[in-house]
């Protein structure tokens, strides 16, 4: 009973709530109404302490004063945003809601109740919906969120295929429905032949404009093939513009009243001017938010901020001159995405994630909300013929369109799309907010603009009720093809990078270039020059080892998190080092303080690795790791094997040291790590930032130095003093040690690992770090007092190297 | 047509040559015309000095495994009809093929595609993927970006991930095995040779 409740409370507060708001509005309208009917001094009722008196001169002091008009507008704002928030909310306490029923449709739900609640009332909605409003601030966050989240490298290997539906699929829907609307119109029996041709087209184009978030949510759910993702989510994102750019066009049109031959190519040359128009601003924008964010060093606090402000400003800019804003954000979102993210901390990084998040959220629930709210209070122009066979011709030439295009197209694609798929796109093809808000935006001389927006509504509805409630089911059933992106492993990364080289290759015998070509033209200009200006210290790293890092960080984290007992892997390694040193000291040598240490460590770790080989993120949260549990099982399987059998060669141990990058750590443990970089020039020498203990000695040592942890020394430096660690060099052991043995498994041999010095790749962490100038060596840990003879082998010497002076970047 | 005949006529064996190979007759002549190209002196054969012309396939990571892997071991020339079975390997796979059973697998099957994979990786056939022809190629893919140990560290990561029976190589059930959900038929298809 108790559960009952508390899964019915949420609804009932909820409903509360909604009832509360406008009832509340609805009086505060009333407020609002009267201000200037009424004297200053007769407020309403809600103000009841205040005298009123027709007499200025005599007015007694209010106790409570209550002035609703100064803080209106934010009030009313924030109590709309909040109840829709909490919409959300509600609809995730029962968690089947959300996976048969696509969110979009229990918002328009709430927005439709309320919207009955506000009628009843006789309330208007509050008239936020301007063209401006919608234009200049909620359109932009949601594509923002769209742009800056898709994967870009699907979008770019299906380019081709993205633009081609998104122009010509829009071009198709739109004149094929205009143009059978009109044909429609014709018939005397439905009553509407007053609109005209233009008008048509205009309705048309504003009724082909798709809308990915209740489909792009389905086909995460059901893991679909990524191809076809990518085609939907650009196809709806590429679109917006077309249909913003025909909307204008048709409008601009409409008003004429003759069309003649030249105003249609203007027309279309404004098209291509306005389409690439958008994406060299794009392409502009996010150069120049990446050249800023290389200097953002010391003021860490603002670069999220940069990034939104350049986002914002290309879109406004891309506004003012009248070309395509939704490109210009888009392009650049994708083009700062990937340098900005090199730049900016982690911090940063996460925040700019959560907050775009956030916003493009907000925004598409108001929106909906506002669909639902509106549909009850507006007056609506209703006519059946009309209106049906809009529906129908929308559903007709969306199917035609996608079996003609992809036709067409299927021969220019690796992959053909086979009928299953090309039914999810035909089917995937939900309206949402853009067609909204255009709708609404109609210009007042358009005689049928009422009945432009109930048709408008009405396919909305329609296709986000019915075919959004209705395609998760029918996809299952078709069985559509399933992505195979789940699976990241090392191996298959590395053999895809070898085959793309091969047919790369290939190709070149050929003599005949696909995009591999361009691709690699491409990376080989970014690395070479791009790079070079926009990112503050430019480590190229591989996709494949940044791949690897966070497949064995994520391990390390597991073999942590599962060990059973309270003893977490290190300390449980540790202690059978130390019975195979037939030392018999007691077990726990970790303090239990050290491993919530390391478990901070690790997580805090986690999220440094940059997401880069995450390909598509889910649309209503963030991206998500997904652990390999195979690998993780042999790992921890090879690694206690090996302690019990024991040969602690530790070849790579060493090695093993310097691969976990990232121990950068929280301020509460300590100090400076070295930020010691791997740098390269661009022709390729390569010079190591290496951090020799004998240069510099390591800061303090900490009393947690009991840690007797006898590191697998094999590395003996020169002319090292050992020095005992401090938190970090036992941190890093306790990573160490974590691989330690699975590299022992494996390297069942000496080889001649320690050819050249060792260099390390730290991630670069928090950058407040390299002001703490104390590089430790990340050898340090090598140094124990106790001297462990028994692995003085003379391959394990580390040669002389020639110190370096690590520079600063 | 009529020059088209001719040139198909020049080539010997060219009906045999279609048919194991899956090309059709504009194809064969297209890579007819591209082996002229290449073979600048005429031999009717190609030496992997040829081959090392081609300017953009030098500077590929692993060019020279590719240009390798079209010598059969011992021989020292490319003729035609070896040039034209390597290139079949990269046809898109046919989804229609009526499935013969007694016929030899088609060369542009996945397995073979695979096959071909692993042979690049595996210089000294010993059908296995040794720990160092691992380090060989990352190095020649990644060498500029990445240090030794990471390399070294990828490389073992790589082996345990896919030895199956533990003898620190790779071989090629395990290499198949690691690759059973990618899509090889996408990866190593070249869409003009269909």
């Amino acid at each position: 009973m108790v559960l009952n409740f508390n899964q019915r409370s949420p609804f009932t507060f909820l409903m509360c709530l909604i009832c509360t708001v406008s009832l509340g509005y609805g009086a505060n309208v009333n407020v609002i109404l009267e201000p200037t009917a009424t004297s200053p001094s007769k407020l309403p009722p809600l103000s009841p302490m205040e005298e009123t008196d027709p007499d200025p001169v005599e007015t007694t002091q209010a106790v409570f004063t209550l002035d609703y008009p100064r803080i209106q507008i934010p009030f009313e704002i924030t109590l709309w945003v909040l109840l829709a928030s909490f919409a959300k909310i509600g609809f995730h306490v029962y968690h089947k809601i959300t996976v048969w029923v696509p969110e979009s449709c229990l918002l328009i739900s709430i927005g439709l109740i309320v919207g009955g609640i506000m009628h009843s009332l006789h309330e208007k909605p509050p008239a936020v919906l301007t063209s401006n409003v919608f234009f200049l601030y909620m359109l932009p966050p949601i594509v923002l969120d769209s742009g800056y989240f898709m994967p870009t490298r699907p979008l770019f290997e299906n380019f081709g295929t993205v633009l081609w539906f998104a122009v010509v699929g829009t071009l198709w829907n739109s004149i094929g429905i205009g143009i059978s609307l009109f044909a429609i119109c014709q018939i005397e029996a439905f009553g509407v032949q007053d609109i005209t041709l233009q008008e048509n087209l205009l309705f048309a184009s504003i009724i082909s404009a798709v809308e990915p978030v209740a489909v792009l949510t389905v086909f995460e759910d059901i893991s679909i093939h990524e191809q076809l993702y990518i085609v939907v989510f650009g196809e709806c994102l590429f679109n917006d513009a077309v249909t913003v750019v025909l909307y204008n066009l048709f409008n601009h049109v409409a008003a004429l009243e003759v069309v003649e031959a030249g105003e249609v190519f203007l027309d279309i040359g404004r098209f291509f001017v306005v389409g690439l128009g958008g994406m060299i601003f794009g392409v502009l924008f996010g150069f120049v938010a990446a050249f800023t964010t290389r200097f953002t060093g010391k003021v860490r606090e603002i670069e999220p901020l940069i990034i939104f402000l350049y986002s914002y400003l290309a879109y406004l800019i891309a506004e003012l001159l009248a070309i395509s804003s939704i490109m210009a954000i888009v392009i650049c979102a994708l083009t700062m995405k990937y340098y900005v993210e090199e730049n900016v901390s982690q911090r940063s990084c996460t925040t700019i994630r959560h907050v775009i998040k956030m916003f493009g959220s907000v925004s598409e629930t108001l929106i909906f909300f506002f669909l639902g709210v509106v549909t009850i209070t507006t007056e609506h122009q209703w006519n059946w013929g009309y209106i049906l066979f809009t529906l129908l011709f929308a559903l007709l030439w969306r199917g035609l369109g996608i079996l003609v295009l992809t036709q067409i197209i299927n021969p220019f694609r690796t992959i053909p799309f086979n009928f299953k798929d090309q039914f999810c796109l035909a089917y995937g093809g939900l309206r949402g907010a853009v067609s909204f808000a255009l709708a609404f935006t109609l210009p007042d001389s358009i005689g049928c603009k009422k009945l432009f927006i109930t048709g408008t509504i009405v396919i909305i509805i329609f296709t986000v009720f019915i075919q959004g409630i209705t395609l998760r089911p029918l996809l299952k059933l078709i069985n559509v093809r399933k992505t195979n992106r789940n699976q990241e492993t090392i191996n298959s990364e590395i053999h895809k990078r070898l085959m793309e080289h091969t047919v790369a290759g290939i190709e070149d015998l050929c003599g005949q270039w696909s995009h591999y070509y361009w691709k690699d033209k491409f990376m080989k200009f970014n690395n070479r020059i791009i790079r070079k200006i926009l990112i503050r210290d430019n480590r190229p790293e591989s996709s494949i080892v940044a791949l690897y890092k966070k497949l064995e960080l994520q391990n390390a984290m597991e073999i942590l998190d599962q060990m059973p007992g309270d003893i977490s892997a290190a300390p449980s390694l540790i202690s059978l080092h130390k019975e195979r040193k037939n030392a018999s000291k007691s077990r726990k040598k970790l303090l239990s303080s050290d491993v919530t240490n390391m478990h901070e460590l690790l997580s805090k770790n986690m999220y440094k690795i940059r997401q880069r080989t995450v390909s598509y993120t889910n649309k209503h949260s963030l991206p998500n790791d997904i652990t390999a549990r195979e690998i993780l099982m042999r790992r921890h399987t090879s690694l206690r094997r090996s302690l019990r059998a024991g040969s602690f060669h530790g070849t790579n141990a060493s090695k093993m040291s310097h691969n976990y990058f990232s121990l950068p750590m929280g301020r509460s443990l300590n100090t400076g790590f070295p930020p010691g970089r791997l740098v390269h020039t661009g022709d390729g020498d390569t010079e190591s930032e290496i951090d020799y203990p004998s240069i510099r000695r390591p800061r303090r040592v900490s009393s947690k130095a009991a840690m007797p942890l006898r590191p697998l020394n094999t590395l003996k430096e020169v002319a090292s003093s050992v020095d005992t660690v401090d938190e970090q060099n036992e941190e890093q052991r306790g990573y160490r040690r974590s691989h330690l043995g699975s590299n022992v498994s494996r390297s069942g041999h000496l080889t001649s690992h320690l050819h050249h010095g060792s260099s390390r790749n730290y991630s670069e962490g928090d950058h407040d770090f390299e002001e703490q100038q104390s590089r430790l060596s990340p050898h340090a840990w090598v140094q124990e007092p106790q001297d462990n003879s028994d692995v003085q082998h003379p391959l394990m010497r580390r040669p002389h190297w020639l110190p370096q002076t690590p520079h600063d970047k | 047509m009529g020059s088209t005949n001719s040139t198909l006529l020049k080539i010997p064996n060219v009906e045999v040559l279609m048919q194991e190979t899956g090309f059709s007759p504009a194809h064969i002549i297209r890579l007819h015309d591209r082996f002229k190209a290449l073979d600048k002196e005429g031999r009717g054969h190609l030496c992997p000095q040829d081959f090392g012309a081609i300017k953009e396939l030098a500077m590929n990571p692993i060019g020279d495994r590719i240009i390798g892997a079209f010598f059969s071991p011992g021989k020292e020339t490319v003729d035609f009809d070896t040039f034209v079975k390597i290139l079949a390997h990269f046809r898109p796979v046919d989804k229609d093929r009526p499935k013969e059973l007694n016929s030899p697998e088609p060369i542009n099957s996945r397995s073979n595609k695979l096959r071909f994979a692993f042979q690049l990786y595996d210089q000294d056939k010993d059908g296995k993927i040794s720990r160092d022809e691992l380090l060989q190629v990352l190095r020649a893919m990644l060498g500029m970006q990445v240090t030794e140990e990471q390399l070294e560290s990828v490389a073992d990561r790589t082996i345990q991930e896919a030895d199956l029976d533990r003898d620190d190589a790779i071989s090629f059930e395990e290499f198949r095995k690691s690759l059973e959900k990618i899509n090889i038929d996408n990866l190593m298809s070249i869409r003009f040779l269909r």
